[in-house]
């Protein structure tokens, strides 16, 4: 379990981060959490020049809600929003699902940028994300954009971050009333990944017809996808 | 004096493991050092054409790139098997390192020494092996059809042998003759062992001194010494010392003789420096002997108030590509001898056939053949009772071997010992309070959820074994164990024994009975283990036959101890010997308080001063002990499950295990080991499950894939015991290492069809997953 020879670098804000970025090119990596990076470069099946550490970056570290809005950093750590009090309040379900993902090891070092921008086909992270219609907050060289979560996750280990960009921030809607959502897992008995997540936000109106239903499915389909038909069906 | 013996004393090794300082063999370090990677195929079934290995040996920091043409060339023999089957057993070369043809996604093609790991796996890459790839064949039952690739030349339809046991004839007229035949064809899936530490080994040869020191992960390193040196190196014993020190787990897979051992001191002797290899976890995966992998077709006739008569079994094993040190026995004398359980018929057949297959060889795993034959046997029992309309705890009871049977000769050559089935089977049903269960089953059939209850009843045969049998079943080694035990001259005392301990607790536990045999505190006693430099000789640790047979022959040498310190003691205390009685942990002079410690007389035997006229000073004896039968634990286990219709998710509700291993040393060693057999046994019937794609490609060769139960996949257990000595050892001990995964996997399998039996469903294949589940209730 010797990965190759890499450079490692550490850095200490997203500015250093994007700069050794630009620098290092398409041989750099970023390492958050490091428990879906550092494993395959064990295995050789990853073998990056340099590995850009940025698991000490503190700016991306933290949890804030403002107003509907909940921020949440791109280094936040699976443990972290599984047992915040932010969170569970203003979208409990994700904390619900942060708690089943891996074991407690991997909850302790993994990160929810990471888990997103890696974009594992059985992550349970992506279909939250795409369920609430999350906002992903890219950051690179010219600053940073917005991208919905409808239109970041392209395919297997494949998503709509540009060469160059690193993932900063992931903002979810804060669940008002008359809308629930829900995660439901079915896991690999060896791995704990999805065999198959199914995550599900429902809106209700005052007559308790659906007014707007969001499914989302990971570990069935080379990436999470949107399971479209049962949106409609159980619309209105 | 305390009674050590039955206490549930805290493991003295524990200190060092739990704290991290334990000293494995990957731990080692030794001066001027070098490491050994190796190159494998990553082909089932190829041909070599040419390796180049010019590029690695230019990498920086490589010392030495090996082929097994250099090894072959230097005279290195194919590693030998253990264990002789039939007299016709096709046996072909098995290459240290493969010289023509590999065999197996795995097999050793190069081997690349280098300053650095990391630098030794950088020019492995390097190596460059022209392949000409040739189909394989993965499945047993594919590989004996007529036309399947063959693995070795010489083997017709990949055919090593084919065994039987039992009276052919009789069985089949009996069949013939029976009032309800139940048959089932079962498939007892390859498990992957997985112990905790990787396999590792180092090989230190000393040219000045032309000695080579190997440590390796060994479970029996005498063994492992005796085989390297007679049959695949030719070089003295006595130049050659092993060393096995703490080893993280074996389950069986570190008894075999590895390539590796073999790669390490040959290139140490080759470069006059040390070598390592420590196995990465991939390499785990696809090296490490696998375990089990048979289909079975099983026949059992019963007359009609459900009186078993016969049993007739047709099993084909997968022994992979070549014939590991044990390959041949464990499907055969271990598992055929093993069928008549705790029943008592007239008639058993059992016919094996041995076949070879481009896998990992396949070899004992913990339990090794009696999981196997208990998964049949009890499988068989609940199926039968069902047809029969019985309750499956009746049907059981009423083929029982009677309590005052023992000894209790067999169909299939054995002779159980002791036993009380009845006792253990009552036991755990009012454990569990399986009436209740009954009636909680069919209040939930009629809302529609699905719970069931199984029963698994298992005989063991451990303490491995009277050597005359041994030799006329084949092995090619005895099978007693050798300990050797030092009195100090103030009275502390060093214990050595052949058997090994990597994680059974041996330390304490032979401490604990050096303790009470000559009334010491266990903290006086250091047992010494794994070192061929130290221990006269030993036959190593499988088969439960640690305590048995090593136990046994630690208490033949306290007993000689005593016998010498009796002579003292007399002369001492100017008593007759025949008045001087071993009381209390002391010797006494019957009747009165004169009394002698070990350690008063140990200082007698070492100062000789005023000594009995005639006896050599000094306190240290050896022994060698033979056992004179098997020795035969049992017990029943019994669980509910409850299983989700709409998933097939199986949740396990209760789970009880009596067991019965004889007298016990130390109570939470045992149930310890019961605990870790109950997880490995569980985690076959529900996850564990070793799949090669056609090509032979292994699928889950890594811990994503391959499923081993993890703490919260696992319920409560409920472990008990009955006790019903070993009458023909010291100790009235028979074993506890294995009961564990022979009972269990039976134990849930039958739970969970006994929870859809009312859908039509007579089996379903393991590993029980929720898809296989869900299959079978929903039809699809």
């Amino acid at each position: 379990m010797i990965p190759n020879n890499f450079e490692y670098i550490r850095a200490n804000s997203v500015q250093e981060a994007l700069q050794l970025l630009s620098q290092k090119g398409d041989g750099a990596r970023l390492l958050a959490g490091g428990h879906s990076l550092i494993p395959a470069m064990k295995l050789r099946l990853n073998a990056p020049e340099t590995v850009i550490d940025i698991s000490g970056i503190q700016e991306l570290a933290s949890i804030r809600r403002d107003g509907d809005r909940l921020h949440i950093g791109a280094l936040v750590t699976h443990r972290t929003v599984e047992t915040s009090d932010e969170v569970k309040s203003s979208c409990p379900v994700l904390s619900e699902a942060a708690a089943l993902i891996g074991d407690p090891l991997v909850r302790n070092r993994g990160t929810i940028g990471g888990s997103l921008a890696h974009c594992d086909p059985a992550a349970d992270y992506p279909a939250l994300t795409l369920c609430l219609g999350a906002e992903i907050e890219a950051t690179g060289p010219s600053g940073s954009r917005t991208i919905a979560a409808d239109d970041f996750f392209v395919g297997m280990f494949e998503t709509a971050l540009q060469s160059g960009e690193m993932i900063t921030r992931v903002t979810f809607p804060v669940l008002g009333k008359g809308t629930g959502a829900a995660y439901e897992k079915f896991s690999h008995p060896a791995s704990r990944f999805a065999v198959v997540g199914v995550a599900a936000m429902v809106t209700l109106d005052g007559g308790g017809n659906c007014n707007s239903v969001r499914v989302a499915i990971t570990g069935a389909g080379p990436s999470v996808f949107r399971a479209t038909k049962v949106e409609q069906a159980l619309t209105g | 004096m305390a009674n050590y013996i039955g206490s549930s004393l805290k493991r003295k090794e524990d200190r060092r493991f739990i704290t991290g300082k334990g000293t494995y063999t990957d731990d080692i370090v030794l001066p001027n050092m070098t490491y050994a990677y190796i190159v494998r195929s990553p082909h089932a079934h190829a041909r070599i054409k040419a390796i180049h290995t010019d590029k690695a040996l230019a990498h920086p920091g490589v010392v030495a790139v090996f082929t097994g043409k250099d090894l072959q060339d230097d005279g290195v023999n194919p590693l030998p098997t253990g264990w002789q089957i039939t007299d016709s057993m096709i046996e072909p070369p098995h290459p240290v390192v493969a010289v023509d043809r590999v065999r197996y996604v795995g097999d050793p093609v190069a081997v690349v020494v280098a300053e650095s790991r990391a630098a030794a796996k950088d020019a492995a890459e390097l190596v460059e092996v022209d392949y000409e790839v040739l189909p394989a064949v993965v499945d047993a039952t594919k590989a004996i059809e007529d036309g399947a690739p063959l693995v070795h030349d010489e083997a017709p339809n990949n055919l090593s042998f084919t065994w039987e046991l039992g009276d052919k004839a009789a069985t089949d007229e009996a069949l013939s003759k029976a009032a309800h035949i139940t048959r089932l064809e079962i498939i007892n899936q390859r498990l992957i062992p997985n112990a905790m530490e990787p396999r590792s080994a180092i090989g230190d040869y000393h040219p000045a001194r032309d000695e080579l020191t190997l440590y390796t992960s060994s479970q029996n390193p005498h063994l492992i010494r005796l085989l390297m040196c007679a049959f695949v190196l030719g070089i003295p014993e006595h130049k050659v010392r092993v060393i096995s020190p703490d080893v993280g787990g074996g389950f069986g897979s570190k008894i075999f003789h590895y390539p590796e051992e073999v790669i390490v001191s040959w290139s140490s002797r080759k470069l006059g420096r040390p070598v390592k290899w420590t196995a990465e976890r991939s390499e785990s995966f696809l090296t490490d002997a696998h375990g089990r992998d048979h289909y079975t077709v099983a026949e059992m006739g019963m007359d009609e108030d459900g009186t078993i008569l016969a049993l007739r079994v047709n099993t084909i094993a997968n022994l992979g590509a070549y014939l590991s040190t044990f390959a041949g026995g464990i499907p055969t004398w271990l598992y055929g001898t093993l069928l008549a359980g705790q029943y008592k018929y007239p008639h058993i057949y059992v016919q094996t056939k041995g076949v070879f297959t481009h896998t990992t060889p396949v070899d004992a795993y913990r339990g090794a053949g009696r999981p196997e034959a208990t998964f049949v046997l009890e499988r068989l029992m609940d199926t039968a009772a069902r047809e029969l309309g019985m309750d499956p705890a009746e049907f059981r009871r009423k083929n029982f071997i009677p309590a005052d049977a023992f000894p209790y000769e067999t169909p299939v050559v054995l002779t159980y010992d002791s036993g009380n089935y009845e006792g253990s089977l009552e036991k755990a049903m009012q454990l569990i309070d399986y009436k209740k269960w009954r009636e909680e089953q069919a209040k939930a059939r009629n809302q529609g959820r699905l719970i069931g209850i199984g029963i698994s009843c298992y005989i063991e045969a451990c303490g491995i074994a009277p050597s005359k049998v041994a030799g006329a079943i084949g092995v090619r080694a005895g099978l007693y164990e050798g300990a050797s035990i030092r009195v100090h001259p103030t009275g502390q005392v060093t214990v050595y024994t052949g058997a090994h301990s990597h994680g059974q607790g041996h330390e304490t536990t032979f401490a604990q009975i050096v303790a009470d045999g000559l009334g010491i505190s266990p903290d006086n006693v250091e047992v010494v283990h794994g070192d061929t430099a130290q221990i006269p000789f030993g036959m190593g640790t499988y088969g439960s036959r640690s305590l048995a047979v090593g136990g046994s022959a630690i208490w033949r040498a306290v007993e000689k101890i005593r016998e010498k310190a009796k002579k003292i003691a007399a002369h001492k205390l100017e008593a007759s010997e025949d008045d001087i009685v071993f009381e209390d942990g002391k010797w006494v002079v019957k009747g009165t308080d004169r009394a002698l410690t070990l350690g008063e007389i140990a200082l007698t035997a070492y100062v000789p001063h005023d000594y009995p006229e005639g006896l050599e000073p000094g306190l240290e004896e050896n022994s060698f002990y033979d056992p004179s039968n098997f020795t035969f634990p049992f017990g029943t286990h019994i669980s509910v499950v409850e299983i989700d219709p709409e998933t097939g998710k199986v949740q396990i509700l209760r789970y009880v295990a009596v067991d019965d291993v004889g007298n016990v040393i130390n109570p939470m060693i045992v149930e310890g080991q019961v605990h870790g057999g109950l997880a490995q046994g569980i985690g076959q019937a529900l996850w564990e499950g070793a799949v090669y794609d056609e090509n032979g490609q292994l699928l889950t060769g890594s811990m994503m894939d391959y499923a081993i139960p993890k703490a919260d996949d696992l319920p409560h257990f409920e472990v008990d015991r009955t006790v019903t000595p070993c009458p023909h050892n010291p100790l009235g001990v028979k074993g506890a290492g294995e009961t564990g995964t022979i009972a269990s996997t039976a134990c849930i399998a039958n739970a969970v069809v006994d929870a859809v039996s009312h859908l039509g469903i007579k089996d379903i294949p393991m590993p029980l997953t929720p898809e296989r589940v869900w299959r079978a209730i929903h039809g699809k």
